[in-house]
């Protein structure tokens, strides 16, 4: 395997991919801290590295709607975003999916004003959680490389048809150097291949491409009233839950030409043998939450960590099965959880066990917000106070 | 557009719609239609332009209104220099 191996912060990492995929169409609007991307992205058009259409544009709505107007039309799509302007976008967050356009979109997580602040947490894209995007959250710069590619092969896969989104920690992974193992440009172009429109069957016209075009003339996003929007949703449902089979078989695939995989393309975990005690987590924070994990393993501690890496879809099958001897877990929210039970991540690993009908003892740590730093040393607190606790609590880990 | 409704197994996906949009008359619920004086028309297009539903068609020689498709939101007689149009009832 060649081994290519460079210096890069996680933006430009996902910008050496989304070069490397054979992109046609990207718009962005720049926003702190994804502005790297789409930076270092025009900096490849205008030195010639890439051939692709780049549309700046006067916000992140525009962004996403170019994006939508060029995946109509066939092309692969490219946009990237953070906290405000992801929050501006969603109005077609759910035109994107509802018109079943295969976009892929990098998240660089920033906490939602207001206050300002332009640092870290999951508010951004776990608002966006019922919109029908995939996403992947990643732990470094490395898996956000990796993320990016198998991601226009998950979104353009034919049994899916959906957008993905692709999340990095901001400042954490986005800013920081790390080394990036990239591969050679014609393995990643032949990995992703050339986007196929899906064929639909039209009465009266046969098997078409599902795309804008005056020789089979189709309209996109049309009133849609009682009679079949539905019909339509449902089919959405159905699609987000195929994609669990297609993001497995690409996790796998991807091994094969890079020597990377990320657990079974869901989750990834350790010390989960003979864990008593679990934490699940998703983004950077895993990577602190693992080396406490290694630190009290070898102290005899029985401790696990589970790293969440797809949110939607949610594995909740896969996160059972993974802690079915666990006794009890805390699952780590990096976002606020205003009048429910518990975060995002908590409310859902809640329901995955209640319908499992084992019930270990679950705790939720809102942890990180607005960037808070999160050290190793308040990890270990965690996992010294979880097995004292009751199940059912909601913490506040870090805050004064 | 289908005369039985059918499940989602048998819809193309995404909403798509494949008739012609000209096969929708949407015309028929205004109160008040664009009617041209073509005495008085300069032909200068400035409500063929504006017109949101291209409802105003330009044969080379004249402007005609479209009634089919026209929503009787009156830009066009707003918009006309010459006054021209007139928004009548029916
Ligand atoms: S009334 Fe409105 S829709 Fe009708 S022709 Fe005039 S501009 Fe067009
Ligand atoms: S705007 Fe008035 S003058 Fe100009 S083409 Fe239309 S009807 Fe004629």
């Amino acid at each position: 395997m060649n081994k290519i191996v460079m210096g890069l912060n996680g933006n430009e990492a996902i910008a050496f991919a989304v070069k490397q995929c054979d992109v046609d169409v990207v718009s962005a609007y720049p926003i702190t801290p994804q502005t790297i991307i789409v930076e270092k992205f025009s900096e490849f058009i205008a030195d010639g590295e890439v051939k692709c259409s780049f549309i700046p544009v006067e916000s992140e709505h525009s962004a996403l709607s170019v994006c939508v107007g060029a995946a109509a039309l066939g092309a692969r799509t490219f946009t990237a975003t953070s906290s405000q302007g992801l929050a501006l976008m969603w109005e077609m967050l759910y035109i994107a999916s509802g018109l079943r356009l295969p976009i892929v979109m990098a998240i660089v997580n920033r906490a939602l004003s207001a206050p300002i602040n332009i640092h870290c947490d999951h508010s951004d894209s776990m608002g966006c959680r019922d919109s029908c995007w995939i996403q992947i959250y990643c732990e470094d710069a490395q898996e956000a490389y990796d993320a990016v590619i198998q991601a226009f092969k998950i979104a353009e896969h034919e049994d899916v048809q959906l957008p993905v989104m692709v999340t990095i920690d901001g400042f954490t992974i986005s800013h920081t150097l790390q080394r990036v193992e990239v591969l050679p440009d014609d393995v990643v172009k032949r990995f992703v291949g050339v986007r196929k429109p899906v064929e639909i069957e039209i009465p009266g016209m046969g098997k078409v491409p599902m795309i804008l075009d005056p020789e089979n003339p189709l309209t996109f996003g049309s009133l849609d009233l009682y009679d079949y929007y539905f019909e339509h949703k449902v089919q959405q449902h159905e699609a987000i839950e195929k994609s669990r089979p297609v993001i497995r078989k690409i996790n796998d695939e991807y091994y094969e030409i890079s020597g990377r995989r990320y657990g079974d393309g869901f989750i990834d975990g350790y010390g989960l043998e003979d864990a008593e005690v679990a934490v699940i987590v998703l983004g950077s924070t895993a990577g602190t939450v693992r080396s406490i994990v290694k630190k009290l393993r070898n102290k005899g501690k029985k401790v696990g960590v589970l790293r969440l890496r797809t949110f939607r879809p949610f594995p909740y099958r896969e996160i059972v099965d993974a802690l079915k001897d666990v006794e009890v877990i805390g699952v780590m929210d990096r976002s606020g959880a205003y009048g429910g039970i518990g975060g995002p991540v908590y409310v859902e690993t809640l329901a995955a066990f209640y319908n499992s009908k084992r019930k270990p003892k679950i705790i939720n740590y809102i942890y990180g917000l607005g960037g808070r730093d999160t050290p190793p040393a308040l990890i270990e607190k965690m996992f010294e106070e979880l097995p004292k606790l009751e199940g059912g609590e909601v913490k506040f880990l870090g805050v004064r | 557009m289908l005369s039985e409704l059918r499940s989602w197994k048998e819809i193309p996906i995404g909403g798509v719609a494949w008739k012609l949009s000209t096969e929708n008359k949407t015309g028929d619920w205004s109160p008040f239609k664009p009617r041209i004086d073509q005495t008085k028309c300069t032909k200068c297009l400035i409500c063929w332009i504006l017109c949101p539903d291209m409802a105003i068609e330009w044969d080379g020689e004249k402007v005609h209104e479209k009634h089919d498709y026209c929503k009787g939101c009156g830009v066009c007689a707003n918009e006309c220099p010459v006054k021209c149009i007139s928004m009548v009832r029916g």
